[in-house]
């Protein structure tokens, strides 16, 4: 008996050793000069692309054609926070389904929440559907904190590439004055496309629309589109019977025929809602990335625009 | 409401100092020189000029806190307000930035800023559990609130957060969890301190509410200790590794007081019990991945402090969900392998000491058909830790249904040979259903 115990008992104490060697294993790591970023999104990940140019290297954790709302904390993901710089989020509780527990993991202290590293995007935004007065989830997954949808206005686009260009700055003063060029020549460049998106969309404003979540709130008001119906019942519930027969019949009713939805959702229902009411299904691209042409913020509101434009001719 | 106490406050005390230095002026007046008198005044005029600057900067935060908090002006603090200014004529220096940065706070950001104010996200889950059937071995009752988890979570300070999990049972309260855990350790290190479920293996760290099944697996009850498997007080530190190329690799190293339910028991100050534990995972695509992990853990039993439980476990994890449809289909098959080696004396010759060496092991599969059907099954095999001779075994098929995010209704039937002697045998056949309901602050999906 004490031979066996002695013999069990040096292994453990010979693995626990090893264990610590282990764990005292220096990561290696890189030793060039541009600021690793990390966004949650890709929208907020062209953005800082666009003020950091070639001073930044920038990867977003969520893709751009997935749900924004359910993203797997995917340990791969753990590696890249972990020598992160600059953590840029969307905010609003929209990732608290997955962030929280990959940047406790990361065990970065540069990118905790409140750290220098952690930049929020929300709080430069303009934010629309603050709830007021009792929020229950009796009206489904709410955001108690506003719409966590707000980067698809090109206002807000700009309202963040300043908060990131000050970060960025904050970051390397030493470049500040190469953020700031980059900023000016991307205000420049969205405020023109901005122009024409306005004139493309200028013969449509006014239009109702039906979306299929609530992500679109401020692409609508910038473009004055009026969103009267959503597909689904509430935010986060899947679409009801009851609740798609009030919506064709709203539909009907205000001549509504065009049905937005975002790529992660099933086109069933859209699908047989635009049967009943004559109307179109267009599934448009809350993301940088949704489709492969999609490679930066400019394009998302050149694509979106397009195939908006196109669903409203051929539906008048 | 706190910060709007400590904005009268703070007004309140600059207006009483500003009123004592007013009649220390006057009483001085006759006494002194016309020079000192005019240093005096200009002093005085420069200390209410900033002083007025002062208050047009607490009006306009006030006003701010007000915009975000309610649509109607409270009558309150304006009054207050009023009785301070030292000098209206002087205030106008200062309300074009004022109205400016009402106007900036008004537009941007959402209500972040004061609608938690510092109180912990706070969560209840209640796991309600009902049970038909035959079960000789081991009956469970025919309803019963299983267990009502109550979550604080927070961060702690810019170094470390802490979450506690406290459950309430039929029996009792129990803390399930209560750890602070340190995020800005150097090298790479990441620590927690306080009473957790340990990483050994998948299925120990995972609270009864984000099970894929209603009941743990036979293994877990037959070696690993019972419901709440190893859940000790201790330290856990953890660490990534360096790996190869599209490989994670992490570390776990856990010294733990060494009393967890029916496995570990530590009847002297030194019979610590240590945890092991190391995780490979690799995307293999987008969509696809694996996790793998090896485990080990050792501990003292009930027998005393010369007998001892050395437990070894493998997992692996294969998880399928296509990101455009992450929200409708997935697939998640699941293995874990246990070893358990216990030291106790032979039940047929009380003076024989032995080890007895059992086997334990379950597999899961579940599928997710659409937004909110799942179905899944288990098999299970296991050992007894204390007889190994005895060997149990199972299998359950899984219906769970999602009205929502934050409810979940879910049968199981469960099928059990189990052993009551080395041959003798006896089968369970239950239905067992859960509803589960959540309140509260939306906490992290497990992964």
């Amino acid at each position: 008996m004490p031979r066996l115990l002695t013999k069990t008992r040096f292994t453990a104490i010979a693995l626990s050793f090893a264990l610590l060697f282990v764990l005292l294993f220096p990561v290696t790591g890189r030793a060039d000069s541009k600021i690793r970023i990390m966004t949650a999104t890709t929208d907020l990940a062209s953005l800082a692309q666009e003020i950091g140019g070639d001073k930044v290297d920038v990867e977003s954790v969520a893709r751009g054609y997935q749900d924004p709302h359910f993203v797997d904390p995917k340990p791969s993901f753990l590696l890249k926070l972990s020598k992160a710089e600059l953590l840029i989020v969307v905010g609003l509780e929209l990732e608290i389904g997955w962030l929280p527990p990959l940047i406790t993991q990361s065990s970065n202290p540069r990118i905790q929440v409140g750290a220098p590293g952690y930049l929020d995007a929300s709080r430069f935004a303009k934010i629309l559907e603050i709830p007021t007065g009792q929020v229950t989830r009796a009206e489904g997954d709410v955001h108690p904190l506003g719409n966590p949808h707000y980067w698809l206005d090109p206002d807000n686009g700009l309202r963040i590439a300043k908060g990131i260009q000050n970060k960025l700055s904050e970051m390397r003063p030493n470049d500040a004055a190469y953020f700031a060029q980059r900023y000016d020549a991307f205000e420049q460049r969205l405020k023109q496309s901005d122009q024409q998106w306005l004139a493309q969309m200028k013969p449509y404003v006014g239009r109702k629309v039906v979306t299929y979540h609530r992500s679109w709130p401020n692409f609508a008001e910038h473009f004055v589109l009026n969103v009267v119906g959503y597909v689904e019942p509430r935010p986060g519930i899947p679409p009801s019977p009851q609740h798609t027969v009030e919506l064709i019949g709203l539909m009907k009713r205000d001549g509504v025929k065009i049905i937005i939805v975002e790529p992660y959702f099933d086109l069933k229902t859209p699908n047989s809602i635009a049967r009943e009411t004559g109307g179109q299904v267009v599934v448009l691209m809350p993301s940088v990335g949704g489709e492969k042409e999609i490679t930066d913020y400019f394009k998302l509101f050149d694509y979106d625009i397009a195939k908006l434009k196109k669903a409203f001719d051929e539906t008048h | 409401m706190k910060r709007l106490a400590v904005l009268s406050a703070l007004l309140l005390f600059s207006s009483i100092a500003h009123a004592q230095d007013a009649t220390s002026v006057a009483n001085k007046r006759d006494v002194s020189t016309a020079n000192t008198e005019d240093a005096r005044m200009k002093a005085l005029e420069a200390q209410v000029r900033s002083l007025a600057g002062e208050v047009a900067l607490l009006r306009s935060e006030l006003q701010e806190l007000r915009e975000t908090k309610s649509p109607e002006p409270s009558s309150g603090p304006q009054v207050l307000l009023a009785s301070a200014h030292p000098e209206p004529g002087m205030l106008p220096a200062s309300p074009a930035p004022t109205a400016a940065q009402v106007a900036q706070t008004q537009t941007f950001g959402g209500a972040s800023g004061n609608a938690k104010l510092l109180n912990p996200d706070i969560s209840l889950i209640g796991d309600f559990i009902g049970t038909a059937g035959h079960n000789n071995v081991s009956p469970e009752p025919s309803l019963e609130m299983h267990e009502t988890e109550l979550g604080l979570q927070a961060i702690i300070d810019p170094y470390a957060r802490a979450d506690a999990f406290i459950s309430f049972g039929e029996t009792g309260v129990n803390v399930e969890e209560a750890y602070v855990t340190f995020t800005s350790l150097p090298a790479g290190l990441l620590l927690k301190v306080g009473k957790k479920r340990a990483d050994f293996g998948k299925v120990n760290t995972i609270h009864n509410h984000a099970l894929p099944f209603i009941d743990r697996p036979l293994v877990t009850n037959n070696l690993v200790g019972g419901e709440d498997g190893i859940d000790d007080a201790g330290f856990f530190l953890s660490r990534f590794l360096p790996a190869p190329k599209n490989w994670f690799l992490e570390g776990s190293a856990e010294v733990l007081r060494g009393d967890s339910d029916d496995v570990f028991h530590a009847s002297r100050r030194q019979d610590v019990s240590v945890v092991g534990h190391l995780r490979a995972y690799r995307d293999l695509s987008e969509s696809t991945n694996l996790d793998l992990g090896v485990s080990y853990a050792r501990g003292h039993n009930n027998n005393g402090s010369n007998f001892l439980t050395n437990l070894y476990s493998g997992d692996a994890t294969l998880r399928w969900k296509p990101l455009r449809r992450a929200i409708y289909n997935s697939f998640l098959f699941r293995t874990e392998l246990f070893w358990s080696a216990r030291d106790q004396l032979s039940a047929a010759v009380p003076t024989l000491f032995q080890t007895q060496h059992a086997f334990g092991m379950y597999s899961s599969a579940e599928y997710r058909v659409n937004r909110r059907w799942t179905v899944g099954g288990r098999f299970d095999r296991s050992g007894h830790a204390t007889d190994a001779r005895l060997t149990d075994t199972g299998f359950s098929g899984i219906l769970t249904y999602w009205p929502s995010e934050f409810s979940q209704i879910r049968g199981q039937y469960r099928f059990g040979h189990l052993a009551t002697g080395p041959s003798d045998f006896s089968n369970a056949n239950e239905i067992l259903f859960q509803f589960l309901f959540v309140m509260g602050a939306h906490g992290a999906h497990p992964f």
